[in-house]
């Protein structure tokens, strides 16, 4: 067997923990060591998993770099292994680590020491959850990863953490139970955990119901869809900067990637019976929280509603089981991981010189300002998804894939297009533009080194995936039409059977 | 006529505790007060010496004309009962030394208690059950008042006392129309004048009277009323001995009976528990939000992990008991660390048991926080932790069995619980500093450590825990 590379990913950073909690003493020289460690363990993580890209076999649709030991006994076992669907969202968390390390250098200056910690096994989490084969696995990390974000949200919060935190965690909490339910019915039906086997097992129709319903209340929180998103502004307003991108460029991911992994491949019959509902959850999210975006007063709060918004295309792309909703769907996550983790990292560049997230509180900063202006410039418009910027390739995949299945559903998707870039451009209006005249604003700097090291890798690779967006979709390609074809095999398998019950 | 006497080989464990405490007592008696730490080391060592034997032994098998039965499941809770009895006296000594409250009997009464226990977990008759369990009733009740000048200690104790009299005549009460239905007082006859006669409504009276006086023994609701009065009033290391060792071996007692004598009627007794254990979950989420005394708010806690345990044994079913030895395993470890910390939380002017005591504890003493949090979280079910995997295999039975409602309405109230634990967190985390405790006493940081330790690191080494469990499970099928 070879070495087990994704297991070393994923318990690199507890390495990192390991050496943190050597570090003695509490004044300043010791908490630059701790930045310094989590820095190096991350970035060195981050250049370990580039190590699967390199080696990641494109024309394969099954799952790779497998790993498999005994564990829990009864089929429940210990299982590793990465396809095209969840190999980017590796890489992608495994990138983000080191800027949400870096983002923190300054802004957190007590309990360093906790702080990284909680950082890096939720690292740990986060890679785990999308390596699991194993469904007691994906869930043990699913879960786990909710006292950390807890704890970062609790303690470093803002001022109304502890109702956030409390919100965040039994939101997702509840959700979360009900799927372990459907887990346990799962292994009772098909005597195993096993993922992959999971995938080939066709369930009864009438069980498919109920576990799709079970899967979708902890994937539809975690995502999160209308109606269950009011926890998401809530915990982003509070968390710190760093814990606000992780929470958007990973934790929302996981609902997504919940969705691809588990609730297509597994259930088609009941995926394609809920589709319709799907997608008028999935609409109502993209006009309806858009709307609400246009009316916030708070910078973060604004970019929490369209991020509700943006995984509203999401759903929708996902649900049309069409290739290029899927495909753009998946891109989507990745550039929104990308651009709504810079947009959080921008606020927290203004937020760390004047502490306050009113956007009233701002004015004129590009006269201060200029580099910042641009970088904001850029996320804001990859937000709102104009062509040369990685938003706009999910959007366009997603609407031609709803177009393809529903009209009517991507006519009502494409006004949230229209939308996000009304409540964008007017925030950008009123922060960036307009007149200096506040005193506080008169003296602000421009970006430190620090806070540009953070920001022009992310520009690059917004333009970059904006006009070639080709190596993503190569790595997605041969997965999800794998799941395309599945799905169709099984439906129509269940239509014949249908038809002979009759 | 020639007696013959019994095969008294599976017996060794519990000789040595009943002879040993007669010992110590003498030790005690005649040493007077001053022989306190003697007497109290020397339990454990005693305690220690039974669950070495019991785990290198093999002796297993039936004796006393089939009324005492040694088996792998009795084994394992045996084990389980003696390492926390063991552990609730080591933790006492410090608290002993500071509240002047060094009393030889105390140890010995703990002792004697455990040998109830194990007879409990042991028994394989009606009479045999009754006879372990007023053992070890009468020593818990004289711990529960053992701090005699304390009106709220004496009160716990009386309150104990009769309501455990209650239960124990309600207990008698259904064996002995068990055993006028039946004819018969072992377990195995029973179960089969049960499966050729089949059931009767006086039969189900005593079912239904064993079960409520069972209940009591494990606080569930509706018979938990005494538990939140008596945790609360009974000092510390007595409340954190009633949490672990005894529940361990009223559950298992109960897991024997249902399943060795009353299996033929499992439909009666299976809705019994399924409404006791939603019950308890219900209640003891729901009442536990209120509660600002941290033994009060464990005293429901226990509440509701009884019920999660009930949840195994509701589906009857080997994978069922199987959940059911898990938890009870998972539920001592959490519960010792748990109390661990709430002995540590003492000042100079004593000790505190509000739950605003522990604000800022993860400034004043990381490591504790961390500790009691990673048990909290675990109390609460999250994963990795040993508590989720606890609860993983009693839902997992009863989603087996079907019961599809108890499980979900399971898993809703332990949303609920998490409530009341987060809260707890919050506390220690998120809340500024209060005043410092004193640093912990060395034997209570073993036991956090161990405790924290299994709890933390057992999602690396559950397989070979569940392959026990397991063990243990099937000698009951």
């Amino acid at each position: 067997m070879s070495w087990p590379i994704l297991s070393t990913i994923t318990f690199i950073p507890l390495v990192g923990v390991f050496f943190i909690l050597l570090v003695r003493g509490d004044d300043e020289s010791a908490r630059q060591n701790i930045r310094w460690v989590s820095l190096i363990t991350t970035g060195f993580t981050f250049l370990a998993s580039l190590f699967i890209w390199a080696n990641f076999d494109y024309q394969t649709a099954g799952f790779q770099f497998e790993e498999r030991w005994d564990w829990l006994g009864g089929n429940i076992s210990y299982r590793m292994g990465v396809d095209g669907i969840s190999m980017l969202f590796v890489i992608l968390t495994t990138f983000l680590m080191p800027f949400c390390i870096l983002a923190s250098w300054v802004s957190i200056e007590r309990r360093v020491k906790e702080y990284m910690i909680a950082f890096l096994v939720l690292e740990t989490l986060m890679i785990g959850v999308f390596c699991a084969l194993d469904l007691v696995v994906f869930y043990v990390f699913f879960e786990a990863g909710l006292i950390p974000m807890f704890l970062i949200i609790g303690i470093w919060g803002g001022k109304r953490r502890v109702y956030a935190s409390y919100k965040f965690f039994l939101y997702t909490l509840l959700g979360s139970v009900l799927m372990l339910i459907a887990i346990m019915a799962m292994y009772w039906d098909a005597g195993t955990t096993d993922i992959p086997t999971l995938m080939a097992h066709s369930f009864p129709a009438s069980m498919q119901t109920w576990l799709w319903l079970a899967f979708f209340a902890s994937f539809a929180v975690k995502m999160p869809m209308w109606p269950v998103h009011t926890w998401l502004p809530d915990a982003h307003v509070e968390a710190p900067t760093a814990g606000s991108v992780i929470l958007a460029a990973i934790l929302l991911k996981m609902g997504g990637y919940g969705f691809l992994r588990f609730s297509l491949p597994m259930f088609p019959v009941a995926s394609d019976l809920f589709a319709p509902f799907v997608f008028t959850l999935s609409v109502v999210a993209i006009v309806y929280t858009s709307l609400v975006a246009l009316a916030q007063e708070d910078i973060k709060k604004l970019i929490a509603y369209s991020s509700v918004a943006h995984m509203g295309y999401v759903t929708m792309g996902i649900f049309t089981m069409t290739e290029q909703g899927i495909q753009g769907g998946l891109f989507q996550m990745l550039s929104h991981g990308i651009v709504s983790g810079a947009l959080f990292l921008c606020v927290g560049v203004i937020y760390d010189r004047m502490h306050t997230r009113e956007i009233a509180a701002y004015s004129g900063l590009v006269n201060r300002m200029p580099f910042y202006a641009v970088a904001f410039l850029i996320f804001t418009l990859a937000n709102v998804g104009l062509p040369g910027t990685s938003g706009f390739v999910g959007e366009f995949l997603t609407l031609l894939g709803a177009f393809e299945v529903n009209t009517w559903v991507a006519l009502i998707a494409t006004t949230g297009v229209i939308l996000s870039a009304a409540y964008a451009l007017y925030l950008y209006k009123r922060v960036i533009f307009g007149t200096l005249d506040k005193e506080s604003l008169k003296s602000i700097l421009d970006l430190s080194l620090r806070e540009k090291v953070i920001l022009v890798p992310l520009i690059v690779l917004t333009v970059f995936f904006g006009f070639y967006p080709a190596p993503v979709l190569d790595v997605t390609q041969a997965s999800v039409d794998a799941l395309i074809q599945n799905y169709q095999a099984a439906l129509t398998a269940a239509g014949k059977t249908a038809l002979l019950a009759h | 006529m020639v007696t013959e006497l019994p095969d008294l080989m599976p017996v060794l464990p519990e000789l040595l505790l009943a002879v040993g405490a007669l010992f110590l007592l003498m030790v005690g008696v005649f040493g007077g007060e001053r022989s306190t730490p003697v007497v109290t080391g020397m339990s454990v060592a005693v305690l220690t010496v039974a669950a070495v034997m019991l785990i290198a032994s093999p002796g297993e098998g039936v004796t006393f004309g089939g009324a005492f039965l040694q088996d792998g499941f009795s084994r394992y809770l045996k084990i389980l009962t003696l390492i926390g009895s063991g552990l609730a006296i080591a933790m006492s000594v410090a608290y002993a030394r500071n509240e002047h409250f060094e009393r030889f009997e105390y140890p010995v009464l703990i002792v004697l208690a455990t040998l109830g226990m194990l007879l409990m977990l042991s028994a394989n008759d009606m009479i045999a059950l009754y006879l372990g369990l007023e053992l070890q009733s009468l020593a818990l009740y004289v711990v529960a008042s053992i701090n005699r000048d304390s009106v709220r200690s004496t009160e716990a104790g009386l309150k104990y006392f009769v309501l455990g009299a209650l239960s124990s005549g309600m207990l008698l009460y259904g064996m002995s129309l068990v055993y006028g239905f039946t004819g018969q007082t072992g377990f195995g006859p029973i179960a089969a004048a049960l499966s050729a006669e089949g059931t009767s409504l006086g039969l189900t009276f005593g079912l239904v009277f064993i079960l409520a006086g069972i209940a009591f023994k494990i606080s569930a609701v509706p018979f938990h009323m005494w538990t939140p009065d008596v945790y609360e009033g009974a000092p510390t290391p007595v409340t954190a001995f009633f949490a672990a060792a005894p529940k361990i071996a009223a559950m298992g007692m109960l897991t024997r009976i249902v399943i060795d004598a009353f299996q033929p009627v499992g439909s009666d007794w299976q809705q019994i528990v399924v409404f006791v254990a939603i019950a308890s979950m219900a209640l003891g989420a729901f009442a536990a939000i209120g509660q600002r005394n941290i033994k009060r708010l464990m005293a429901y806690s226990s509440i509701s992990h009884m019920g999660y345990a009930l949840v195994g044994l509701a589906a009857g079913s080997e994978t069922g008991v199987e959940g059911v030895v898990v938890y009870l395993t998972a539920y001592m470890a959490m519960t010792l660390g748990a109390f661990a910390c709430i002995l540590a939380m003492r000042r100079k002017e004593g000790m505190v048991e509000e739950i605003d005591e522990l604000a800022g504890l993860s400034r004043n003493n990381l490591p504790m926080a961390v500790l009691l949090a990673i048990i909290l979280f675990s109390l609460a079910g999250i994963p990795p932790f040993v508590g989720f995997f606890a609860k993983f295999y009693v839902f997992r039975a009863a989603v087996e069995a079907g019961l599809y409602p108890l499980a979900v309405i399971g898993v809703l109230t332990s949303v609920v619980g998490a409530y009341y634990y987060l809260r707890i967190v919050k506390v220690m985390f998120f809340d500024d500093p209060a005043q410092k405790f004193l640093p912990m006493p060395g034997e209570l940081k073993v036991v956090l450590g161990l405790s924290g330790a299994f709890v933390l690191f057992f999602s690396v080494f559950a397989g070979p825990v569940v392959a026990l469990a397991s063990e243990a499970a099937k000698t009951l099928f």
